[in-house]
């Protein structure tokens, strides 16, 4: 890994001077072009940011970015306002639907994911494949069925309830990922605790799951990320008691203009988490990508 | 393993820019030996397999390595498999005569948690959705295909296909493409690992803080929203407009001055020697408010013509009309053309008192002539939020959200392709341009299939930012199938037969990419 880095101007090769020129002019293009990007990458998001930061008369008169000139804006007033007003308690729905969806996906995705890679039995092929189809459905599908199934159950509006529809529509691409990290886990490791005589469980639970550990890593992040930023399930299913934040600041939507003190520091709060997970983990969460992106 | 943290990237990502040349050491410059590369490492872990915790060690650590890897799947072989894992698979099941395997009984308790799930939760609800689609709002009646007929008929579903279909055409093109151009150029920075983090951390963004995000973005007023300050910026630096809209000449015979279809032109041909008069109104104090006193320009200041625009308008009252009074401002920054014979000859700005002056003009008879620019309105930004840049406008905070993800893909990808092949054809001559074109590209265009799929299943489900972005009163004109779904059963329309007959119209839409997906396990397995 630290081998590498031939300078390319080292290869022994003829060229022009004028090459040369337009190389290194051409670099300075590139760079020029690649910061540009980046910056307007970023300034989105520190929009968003200073804009929780400041007041509402200062949001209303001015851009965010004469923060740069006048400094003294920075208020965290609006972020008091906002968990005094009981935003808080979203925050926990939130941690309360995506902490169970996300082990309990793991968990059942593991056991089938298993079977698929490593217990024989009739018709696995062909169960695999209507996993494979039901990776692409969409949710919409499910919205009225399951709507009316937990009328009928009685979880119509409850954390539960959206848990699990989390956790039925995040299986496919769950099985799909752990299935093809276990195929690759080699054939002797497991005959030979065959052999031994330990029960599948035991295997499973001692070779296969901590072999596992980075896809499952690679997994946990993607479906946490994934149920934590749902909007769409929480609208459908969570009552108003138990509405994660995605709920709770679409609700403040309507009048966007006048709540922008609440908007902004929201949106940031529930994009923090996230965030933070995602730099300390997004070695596992390209992995996931690269094996398989196709939800 | 914690070096390897800024590690999704590409081989050599951070190392130099001479990333160009430092892939083959990394990674198998052969996409074939990457998978049996892979598969050694557990394999090599197996001889200490009674300890348990080393295993772990190496499992973690080979994964790693997978990150540059994969992309030898995508590129060679395809994706869904693209992990090692799944190239070694075929290898691994082919040679299994015996096997010590436990009973296909015990595949059931495995399944049975999931299975009743996928059931329950997916399976079902397609097939009862099927059945719902063919009654009416309230479920009573039969109504058959209606539905599905007033999905193709109901000019307000008409518009959300035809949106979904802008969707379909633009955003997974665009995608593809910039990640394609970012994938390409990191390669050529320093600081590539940092470049592909902020491009892919909107990824790890809620849809809907992204959208909250761009609703700030698009914001109409320049002085709020930063879209509109950067474009009236650009705007204003090009062409420059005075800004006094609202000015106008009193309209009377007395006024030296007239509209003539938005400019403001003089009744009289100019004297020579005599200062041309061109008193306004209609303009508040407080535009001026910081402006110089008019001055009268210097009569008969050679042969040039000369004259002073002002705001003939004394606060409180008071002053004479036409003249030049000690409280009057002048204004400053408007364009004063002489024009002769209906052709313009010459053109100058008026000075910070008003006043103007044009030089070295032949002799002849002007009127003068103030352009309409000087009188519209500043350029205002975009109504991004409006019915007609609407899509667009979400189409484009969409790039902004799945850019990255294109971009590391294909960066993955890039990673693989054996430099060898590259570095000659640049010994050949062939220019950059060529290399990419005829080399990077075609190598690429496994991955680009992928993430181009990837992207078009992706955007017809699109609701978050469709959702979020669009004011309420805009939001029929922004409307795609995944929304209206939403808003027909949940949002207030109440019809569920709809709603049910829209789900399956979306559920058909991603039947080919099902398909898709199908195939090409199949064949990476088989």
């Amino acid at each position: 890994m630290t081998t590498l880095a031939e300078p390319r101007h080292a290869q022994p090769v003829a060229r022009g001077l004028i090459t040369r020129v337009t190389d290194r002019l051409g670099s300075g293009v590139v760079q020029v072009f690649m910061i540009l990007v980046a910056l307007f990458w970023l300034l989105p998001t520190l929009g968003l940011l200073i804009v929780s930061l400041r007041g509402e008369t200062e949001n209303n008169s001015s851009g965010w970015w004469t923060l740069f000139t006048k400094p003294a804006q920075i208020t965290f007033e609006n972020y008091s306002n906002l968990l005094a007003s009981g935003f808080s308690s979203s925050f926990w729905n939130t941690v309360l639907i995506t902490v169970p969806a996300t082990l309990l996906v793991i968990g059942i995705a593991a056991m089938a994911g298993y079977a698929f890679a490593w217990i024989e039995f009739p018709g696995r092929d062909t169960v695999f494949l209507v996993v494979i189809a039901l990776l692409v459905v969409p949710v919409q599908i499910a919205l009225i069925p399951i709507a009316k199934l937990y009328g009928f159950l009685g979880i119509f509006g409850s954390i539960l309830g959206v848990v699990l529809f989390h956790v039925a529509f995040g299986l496919p691409f769950a099985i799909f990922l752990l299935r093809n990290f276990f195929v690759g886990i080699p054939r002797e490791l497991l005959e030979a605790a065959r052999m031994d005589g330990a029960p599948e469980w035991r295997i499973f639970a001692t070779v296969v799951f901590p072999l596992a550990k980075p896809a499952i890593a690679s997994l946990g992040i993607f479906q946490f990320l994934w149920v934590w930023n749902d909007l769409l399930v929480a609208l459908v299913f969570a009552d108003t008691d138990n509405q994660p934040m995605t709920k709770a600041l679409q609700s403040q939507m309507r009048q966007f203009g006048t709540n922008v003190d609440i908007l902004a520091p929201g949106a940031f709060l529930s994009l923090i988490i996230p965030l933070v997970l995602f730099f300390a983990f997004q070695r596992y969460f390209v992995q996931g990508l690269l094996a398989g992106s196709v939800k | 393993m914690t070096e390897r943290l800024d590690g999704p990237q590409a081989a050599g990502g951070g190392d130099s820019a001479a990333g160009a040349s430092s892939g083959p050491r990394d990674t198998p410059a052969d996409p074939s030996p990457a998978p049996s590369g892979s598969s050694d490492s557990p394999g090599s872990s197996d001889s200490s397999d009674s300890s348990g915790s080393p295993d772990p060690e190496t499992a973690t650590a080979d994964p790693v390595a997978a990150a540059d890897e994969p992309p030898a799947g995508p590129a060679a072989a395809g994706y869904p498999t693209a992990a090692p894992p799944g190239a070694v698979a075929p290898a691994g099941a082919a040679e299994a005569p015996v096997r010590l395997g436990p009973s296909p009984r015990l595949a059931v308790l495995f399944l049975l948690p999931a299975v009743l799930l996928l059931a329950a939760w997916v399976i079902y609800p397609v097939i009862y959705s099927i059945w719902r689609s063919l009654f009416d709002a309230t479920g009573d009646r039969f109504v058959g295909l209606g539905n599905y007929l007033s999905i193709f008929t109901d000019s307000a579903t008409l518009t959300t296909i035809r949106n979904n279909i802008i969707w379909v055409v633009v955003a997974p093109i665009v995608v593809t493409a910039l990640g394609l151009i970012f994938a390409v150029l990191t390669e050529r920075i320093r600081w590539s690992t940092a470049f592909k983090l902020v491009l892919f951390m909107p990824m790890a963004v809620s849809l809907l803080a992204a959208g909250v995000i761009f609703r700030l973005v698009y914001e109409q007023d320049p002085d709020k929203g930063v879209a509109n300050a950067i474009i009236t910026t650009v705007h204003d630096t090009f062409s420059s407009s005075a800004g006094y809209p609202g000015a106008r000449p009193r309209e009377n015979d007395q006024a030296p001055a007239v509209v003539q279809g938005g400019a403001v032109v003089t009744r009289q041909q100019a004297q020579p020697g005599t200062p041309v008069l061109i008193p306004l109104v209609g303009l508040s104090q407080d535009v001026v408010k910081d402006a110089a006193p008019a001055k009268a320009a210097p009569a008969g200041g050679g042969d040039g013509l000369s004259g002073t625009v002002w705001l003939d308008v004394v606060r409180g009252g008071g002053g004479t009309l036409n003249q030049i009074d000690p409280q009057e401002k002048g204004l400053a920054g408007i364009t004063v053309e002489a024009v002769s014979g209906g052709a313009v000859k010459a053109t100058t700005e008026t000075a910070a008192d008003g006043t103007f002056r044009f030089s070295g003009l032949p002799a002849g008879s002007y009127v003068v002539r103030l352009p309409q620019d000087n009188f519209t309105a500043p350029f205002n930004g975009l109504t991004w939020l409006g019915p007609s840049l609407i899509t667009p406008a979400i189409i484009g905070a969409y790039i902004w959200v799945w850019a990255g993800f294109a971009m590391v893909l294909i960066a993955a990808g890039l990673s693989a392709i054996p430099r060898d092949a590259l570095e000659a054809a640049r010994i050949d001559g062939a220019t950059e341009w060529q290399v990419f074109r005829r080399i990077t590209v075609p190598l690429l265009s496994p991955v680009l299939l992928v993430v181009f799929v990837t992207m078009i299943i992706n955007v017809l489900k699109v609701f978050d930012l469709v959702f979020i972005i669009a004011p309420g009163s805009v939001q029929p004109n922004a409307n795609v199938i995944a929304l209206e779904m939403w808003r027909v059963s949940f949002g207030g329309g109440g019809n569920q037969g709809m709603g049910s007959a829209l789900s399956i119209f979306l559920l058909v839409l991603v039947v080919p990419f099902m398909i898709f997906n199908i195939r090409r396990f199949r064949r990476d397995e088989g």
